[in-house]
């Protein structure tokens, strides 16, 4: 027992509340005792989420040469070597344009999002999979997805419903943290609650909005009303926050407020977006403790990185383009050293995640996360061999620790998988020779 | 039409794009206005939508309840669409789940703050002063007011009376009539019917069969056009009174709005807009190389142009082409530094004229140009010469094919090759390269006595500069040459025109503006490219007033 709360105090303070269809997922008490589904019978939630890099990887520094289980680690995979076995890598994957042009760093992370090739570019052409999981999964928690960018731009995203706008991401940490923890949260695990009376006059009054959707949606044409659908979903996001705070939330043991960032402008250079993406990474994790969402999309850098190292202006892309190939080492040493440091920022991702104990395992235990970037190849921009892993073990769904080989095969058949081991009722995904109707049988269980 | 086929056809096969270019040349001359128009693919059933910019939601608060009301928030930032202006997308995006979260946010915080009790007096104006209860009366009169301001028409008694409502909830729950108030408040600035300038179509009386925007929305589409705000009460009178339908009442509103020293704010936001500057606000330069380049620099750098910019079209009423030409700015004592000017000491901005015998003409040779296009550590005659291209002359040219090799040209270390002519012969000298920029870098070249920040120079790794260039035919030698030669372009105006109706209408041009744009472009002419007299004559023009048609309105007239 790691709190000292009886698990009738809980029940009782909870029943005395308003009836609430509560899922108490991470307090360790009300798990049956092997810790792997609650009392009650129902399984852990699997949370879901996409890390995004820019410019790839070093062809022959970063795919593994073993195939399946225990595969070797290049040189670029290290940093991962201690959550190796929870880590899937997939090689072969490519992103099919049907001859639509491959725009440099803006069409494989749209063309993999959406199982479609962008006809301009960075354009979704469908909503991307990580919003179609959030539909799925997120909508009994405060945010039905948090969408971070450790690199000081709110446009960085890969994330959105394809109707024009785009999911903007956080790049601040403090912003990040006032989201999450500031106005609005309620901490599960304080001793009182009392709901506020004018939030519930406050959620009536939105309907007045709602109300007028009929009206608007027959004014306008059909590109026009998927945007003000957009509009409307993104209301009742509103709406079930304003009705989560009507309601006494679950105690949950992980869940401890932490102390707010500080107040830092973060723009291109590495050591500050490094530092940023851990700050950020334990604020994420903390808000999954804290059940207030269950999706996220975090990026370290942006396609086209415009990371820099201090003291020289030069930006990654920039390297990627100007470096010569060291005869010797047989790749562009600074720009190499780029991804060497973006993979180490990975390697933190998944062990702050995985250091989070839940249930008998870990968070990480407990999630998918797709991670991949949006060239194989800076240098050349190929959008083939497109480097993409899972991490986490979703909850016992999938088999993890592979090095999975496709056959060319297209991008949209992994994003097919992760949706349906997060229970997307979806047989098919994307458009052109990237539609696929095929799961990636080796990796579920 | 063949120019926009080959365009068209050249841009969807990435690996013809460079090879087969030297016939694009002749593409590429084909006037901004057939290019955009080839560029376009958007549905003429979207458009009828935009989203207010952050600009407008703050200068419509502000105009609606004061300027010291605080808005403290951010919305979803906007996203250029290729070759188009931020403007544009206001028609292509919606409101994000956390965008809606922060105007929630916003409208809680600005709701607080009119009712609070520094500022009800001024806006809840109402005989019966209760405090502890639900006044209706007083609340109907409230939102009546309020919500025609907020939502630029007249809002519907049924509306009025579910916000009465909700506020008499609020009342009743809280114990405050104003909390009640604010409640109702929050939500109107919530609504799509404030965070969207959403069209309003009616039956034409003047060609039946045909719809027209109705007052309020040529209201709302005029104000937020000059002003870059929503409408104030006058022109939401003059909608009311029917004004807007004759060209005389329309005429007596754009002279009213153009008369105000408000039209600066929309000048500016255009030319930020058209020139890209919010480039600047990313731009990092090699701090070793360019010491001089500072934080107070890059700010300093888009307001220069800007005042320039406003002192030469809005102030003398001058020719638009001047702007390349004009030898007339503004300094500060950060600038000063980059053009190695002495600059007196202080905060100001001071007017400053280059010398007859300087290199300086025009804003191709101020800093928010040269530094904004050029590389981090040098200059760059193709950046440049492809911004030349696409901003002034709208002619998109193409990227790189995906898997070029940059190194021959980048390393600026190679003893063979000191300027950048130097390095950018292997372009000219390989066939995929050369097709695109042979219509980039002669352009970009002729500037090359300005470095990587902008500041004047004759050598470059001890070599003297060639400053010869070539812009479609015509050769020239130097920035001052280069400046005439774009300045005497014919694409230049039509480009400007161009660009200038797509800000008005706030979505991309389609196949049916171009009748209007191209009636504009011989206006401009004729009135010797005043600025003013250009958007007079969008304003007062029929298309800028055109509603987008959608499938209700083709089958006929929808109950509203």
């Amino acid at each position: 027992m790691r709190t000292g709360l009886s698990r009738r105090v809980v029940l009782r303070g909870l029943f005395q509340g308003a009836t609430v269809a509560v899922a108490l997922p991470y307090l360790d008490c009300f798990l049956n005792s092997n810790g792997t589904a609650l009392a009650a019978g129902a399984p852990l939630p699997v949370r879901f989420g996409t890390w995004f890099w820019g410019l790839g990887v070093t062809p022959g520094r970063w795919h593994p040469t073993t195939i399946g289980r225990d595969y070797d680690l290049p040189p670029e995979l290290t940093p991962i070597a201690a959550q190796k076995d929870k880590i899937t890598i997939f090689s072969g994957f490519d992103c099919l344009t049907d001859g639509k042009p491959n725009f440099p760093h803006a069409t494989a992370g749209p063309a993999f999002r959406t199982g479609i090739a962008p006809s301009s570019s960075g354009v979704l052409h469908g909503p991307s999979f990580d919003t179609i999981v959030a539909n799925e999964i997120g909508n009994d928690t405060r945010f039905r997805s948090l969408d971070v960018s450790a690199i000081g731009d709110r446009t960085n995203t890969l994330s959105g419903q394809g109707v024009g706008q785009m999911n903007p991401t956080e790049s601040s940490a403090l912003a990040f943290y006032q989201r999450i923890f500031g106005e609005g949260f309620t901490d599960p695990n304080a001793a009182t609650f009392t709901p506020d009376p004018i939030k519930m006059a406050r959620k009536s009054a939105l309907s007045i909005v709602k109300d007028q959707r009929r009206a608007l949606e027959q004014q306008l044409g059909t590109a026009d009303r998927a945007r003000i659908d957009q509009y409307f979903t993104s209301l009742r996001q509103v709406e079930s926050q304003l009705a989560l705070q009507l309601q006494k939330p679950e105690p949950l043991v992980a869940c401890q407020v932490p102390a707010g960032p500080e107040d830092k402008e973060v723009a291109n250079d590495l050591e500050d977006v490094t530092q940023n993406h851990e700050v950020m990474t334990r604020l994420l994790a903390m808000a999954l403790a804290c059940n207030q969402t269950k999706v996220f999309n975090m990026s370290f850098n942006n396609g086209a990185s415009s990371l820099t190292r201090r003291g020289s202006a030069t930006s990654h892309h920039q390297l990627t383009h100007d470096e010569p190939i060291d005869p010797e080492l047989g790749y562009q040493p600074e720009s190499t050293k780029f991804i060497d440091d973006i993979m180490k920022a990975w390697g933190t991702f998944v062990s702050v995640l995985d250091g989070m104990p839940e249930g008998d395992g870990t968070l990480l235990d407990h999630m998918l996360i797709v991670a991949h970037s949006e060239t194989e190849f800076a240098r050349r921009h190929n959008i083939n061999n497109l480097p993409i892993m899972f991490a986490g073990r979703a909850g016992g769904r999938i088999h993890s620790g592979l090095h999975v080989v496709g056959n060319s095969d297209p991008v949209s058949s992994v994003a097919l998988t992760a949706m349906q081991v997060m229970g997307v009722a979806q047989d098919s995904f994307g458009a052109g020779a990237m539609q696929t109707r095929k799961t990636i049988g080796e990796i579920v269980v | 039409m063949q120019e926009i086929m080959l365009t068209a056809r050249l841009a969807a096969s990435p690996a013809a794009r460079c090879v087969a270019r030297s016939s694009l040349v002749v593409a590429l001359l084909t006037t901004c206005l057939t290019a955009a128009t080839a560029q376009s693919t958007e549905d003429e059933t979207s458009g009828a939508m935009r989203r207010l910019t952050e600009a407008q939601y703050r200068n419509a608060i502000a105009d609606i309840f004061g300027p010291e009301i605080q808005v403290v928030g951010r919305m979803d930032p906007l996203v250029r669409p290729p070759h188009g202006l931020q403007a544009a997308s206001v028609s292509r995006i919606s409101v994000s789940a956390a965008g809606l979260e922060q105007y929630v946010r916003m409208a809680r915080a600005i709701a607080s703050q009119v009712v609070d009790e520094q500022h009800r007096g001024t806006f809840v104006a109402c005989p019966s002063r209760v405090v502890d209860r639900a006044d209706d009366v007083c609340a109907t009169a409230f939102f009546r007011r309020i919500g025609h301001l907020l939502f630029r028409r007249p809002v519907s008694a049924g509306n009025v009376r579910a916000l009465v409502a909700a506020s008499r909830e609020g009342a009743r729950l809280s114990g405050s009539f104003h909390t009640g108030l604010a409640l109702g408040l929050e939500t109107m600035l919530v609504s799509p019917h404030f965070l969207f300038d959403i069209d309003v179509t009616e039956p034409d009386p003047t060609q039946p069969g045909t719809r027209q925007l109705d007052a309020y929305s040529k209201a709302s589409r005029l104000s937020f056009f000059l002003w870059n705000t929503t409408p104030d009460q006058e022109l939401l009178a003059a909608a009311a009174r029917g004004d807007l339908h004759t060209p005389r009442g329309l005429a007596t509103q754009v002279d009213r709005l153009l008369a105000a020293p408000r039209v600066e704010d929309t000048v500016r936001t255009f030319f930020a807009d058209m020139l890209g500057f919010e480039r600047i606000g990313d731009l990092a330069k090699d701090a070793v190389i360019y010491p001089q380049f500072t934080r107070d620099v890059k700010a300093d750098m888009p307001e220069q142009t800007l005042r320039t910019i406003v002192d030469l079209l809005l102030r003398d009423n001058g020719d638009y082409r001047d702007l390349l030409t004009t030898r007339r700015t503004f300094m500060t004592r950060a600038l000063g530094v980059v053009y190695r000017l002495p600059v007196p000491e202080g905060d100001a901005w001071v007017p400053y004229e280059f010398p007859a015998e300087s290199q300086r003409v025009g804003i191709l040779t101020q800093m928010s140009f040269l530094a904004a296009f050029s590389h981090d550590g040098r200059s760059s005659a193709t950046l440049r010469g492809k911004a030349i291209r696409e901003l002034l002359l709208c002619q998109p040219v193409p990227d790189p094919p995906a898997n070029v090799n940059f190194s021959l040209v980048e390393d600026t270390s190679n003893a063979e090759r000191p300027t950048a002519r130097d390095r950018l012969t292997p372009h000219r000298n390989s066939r995929a390269c050369a097709s695109c920029h042979r219509v980039m870098d002669p352009i970009g070249l002729s500037l090359e006595n300005f470095d990587g920040v902008g500041t004047y120079r004759t050598e470059e790794n001890g070599a003297p500069i060639d400053v010869s260039g070539e812009l479609d035919g015509v050769l020239f030698d130097g920035p001052v040459a280069l400046g005439h030669a774009v300045r005497t372009h014919p694409a230049l105006p039509a480009c400007f025109v161009n660009r200038l109706s797509e800000y008005a209408v706030r979505r991309s041009l389609t196949a049916a503006d171009t009748a209007w744009v191209t009636d504009l472009t011989t206006g401009f002419a004729g009135s010797e490219y005043r600025l003013r007299d250009l958007l007079r004559a969008i304003a007062t023009s029929d298309a800028f007033y055109r509603p987008i048609l959608n499938e209700h309105d083709a089958v006929g007239e929808v109950q509203r």
